[in-house]
């Protein structure tokens, strides 16, 4: 029989120490959005809910609206998600491929684009939303994200055309295919790997966006996820249960696509990272 | 095969859609910034040039000088409380321990969150009343207490979340790193007697240390930005103690309408960052490792 080690029982102690850690605040969010308040004033707030008050969620869904927030934000993300892989994908493989010369100004256009933080452009979009009066609709949080999607997208996908052998594209022009063509064809279909990375890490950033939405956006009509919630804080400030459901609704599509995609979802997020 | 991809028409077609959104959502925007820094204007009426008054004003500024300072100790209580946790556990998970993949999967569902939720929850476990903490503090015998309206604690509950946020970040990205190299080498040290302490600090950390300056970049430069936590839980209250920069940038605008003086805090913020980025970059030169 194997000797277990006592430092190896540490080491494991340790861990699941930090997994309880880590993973405790979504539990405990989850119990109380269950709980009605009677429950959590007489004491149990971080426990196990004795009764499950479903309720909560139909509450939050329907009188607090977060239903309808939650269409918001999948149509939001969807758009800037579609939108930004296309266009990033056509620029970096125009950077990566093409022997252009305008290429020595165009890259390090849109690797600046890497540095510039958000709070640097909020009250010029602002005010440029608000002449143009785009401001309140879904394009006035629309355009932005694509914007601020572009550079990474396009850091990352420069790399992998780079590894892209060219046989197929030879080819495909030897026998007299445009460039375009060769584009949609024979390159989109090469690339789908890369793009489930770069959608996914903005899917995380869009959905998870909240300086532009709460700025740009007010009336309920189009509330993401971000503002119906900031907003439902003043109404449901006491209303533990229902204000519980509406963050579990909010929380639980990002959940459910890092359980399906994890090794995606991580290896997305530290392409994210490594871009320096 | 050139004729093709030297086709200027097509070039521009590939690039033209992302240049422009990019131009007029970014580089346009950070100029205007620049430009209104220089002006005193509420928004509304006349623009008045007043040159660089806006940032010898916030030079003055107490609130602005402690929203700036307390962003400086939020950026050091990160790289402590964020990345020597997430070198620990790198370094555990990457020598294959039982359970690498749960661990590493748990450890990285905080930074998947949404700021929004993550501050609604915590304003449920700092809840003076019937919050968590104070649960907890009560069940010993302790006072509860009011962790975020209290000046002596609301800088330490209201960074809290966002280290412990970030801790599983930083954690995967040295993960990563450690990974990439080779394993021969440990097999090396391994042969040449070295335990599992002294591979770690004699072998792993110095072959990661470009890794660990993209960890601490990251550190740096996300707490000189940070915005989204602060504001869900305090808005920079009580009377500033919370402060950080972009939370009295946003409050300059949109509640005093002074557009100006915020310009000239966002113009701070990019520059603050962009000081900080070279700093990292040329005080810890290190080479880029390739096998």
């Amino acid at each position: 029989m194997k000797k277990i080690k006592p430092t190896k029982v540490l080491l494991h102690v340790v861990l699941v120490a930090f997994a309880i850690v880590q993973i405790y605040p979504l539990l405990f969010l989850a119990f109380f959005s269950l709980k009605d308040n009677n429950e959590i004033y007489s004491g149990n707030v971080m426990g196990l809910p004795k009764e499950f008050h479903w309720s909560n969620y139909e509450n939050a869904l329907f009188n607090a609206n977060v239903g309808h927030y939650l269409l918001n934000s999948i149509f939001v993300t969807l758009i800037v998600i579609v939108v930004s892989d296309i266009l990033a994908c056509m620029v970096s493989y125009a950077i990566a491929r093409m022997r252009v010369k305008a290429n020595r100004f165009v890259k390090p256009f849109f690797s600046i684009g890497l540095m510039i933080p958000l709070h640097a452009v909020l009250l010029p979009v602002f005010i440029m939303l608000r002449n143009l009066k785009m401001l309140d609709t879904y394009q006035a949080i629309i355009v932005p994200y694509i914007a601020f999607a572009l550079p990474m997208a396009i850091f990352f996908m420069i790399g992998f055309f780079q590894v892209l052998p060219m046989e197929l594209e030879e080819s495909a022009f030897l026998d007299g295919c445009g460039i375009f063509r060769t584009f949609f064809t024979i390159i989109l279909p090469l690339v789908k790997p890369a793009l489930a990375t770069i959608s996914i890490f903005t899917f995380l950033s869009t959905w998870n966006e909240m300086m532009f939405a709460i700025t740009f956006i007010n009336s309920e009509k189009y509330r993401t996820l971000t503002v119906g919630i900031m907003q439902m804080v003043g109404q449901y400030t006491t209303d533990w249960g229902t204000m519980g459901a509406g963050l579990v609704v909010a929380t639980l599509p990002t959940v459910v696509i890092y359980l399906l995609f994890s090794n995606q979802v991580q290896s997305g997020m530290v392409a994210g990272a490594v871009k320096g | 095969m050139q004729k093709m991809l030297g086709n200027k028409k097509a070039y521009w077609i590939f690039v033209i859609p992302a240049l422009v959104i990019y131009l007029v959502m970014a580089f346009v925007p950070i100029a205007m910034s620049g430009y209104y820094s220089t002006m005193q204007w509420d928004g509304i009426g006349e623009k008045i040039f007043i040159g660089i008054s806006n940032y010898l004003k916030l030079l003055k500024d107490e609130a602005f000088l402690l929203s700036a300072r307390n962003s400086l100790i939020l950026a050091v209580a990160s790289i402590v409380g964020q990345l020597i946790p997430a070198l620990f556990f790198a370094l555990v998970l990457a020598r294959n321990v039982k359970g690498e993949k749960i661990y590493r999967t748990i450890y990285f569902i905080p930074v998947l969150l949404s700021t929004v939720v993550i501050g609604q929850l915590f304003l449920k476990i700092y809840n003076p009343d019937y919050g968590a903490l104070n649960a907890i503090l009560k069940s010993f015998g302790f006072k509860g207490q009011d962790w975020l309206g209290d000046k002596r604690f609301v800088l330490a509950s209201s960074f809290f979340p966002i280290v412990w946020q970030y801790i599983g970040y930083h954690m995967l990205i040295l993960y990563t790193g450690i990974k990439s190299v080779p394993s021969d080498i440990y097999e090396a040290a391994q042969i040449d007697g070295a335990n599992e302490r002294q591979m770690a600090f004699h072998v792993t950390i110095p072959l990661i240390k470009s890794t660990m300056k993209v960890s601490l970049t990251f550190a740096v430069i996300g707490s000189l930005k940070l915005f989204d936590l602060i504001w869900v839980l305090t808005k920079g209250g009580p009377l500033h103690a919370s402060e950080v920069p972009s939370t009295l940038m946003y409050t300059s605008i949109f509640s005093r309408m002074e557009y100006g003086i915020g310009s000239a805090m966002a113009i701070f913020i990019v520059l603050e960052c962009l000081i900080f980025y070279f700093l990292i970059e040329k005080l810890f030169k290190v080479e880029n490792i390739t096998y």
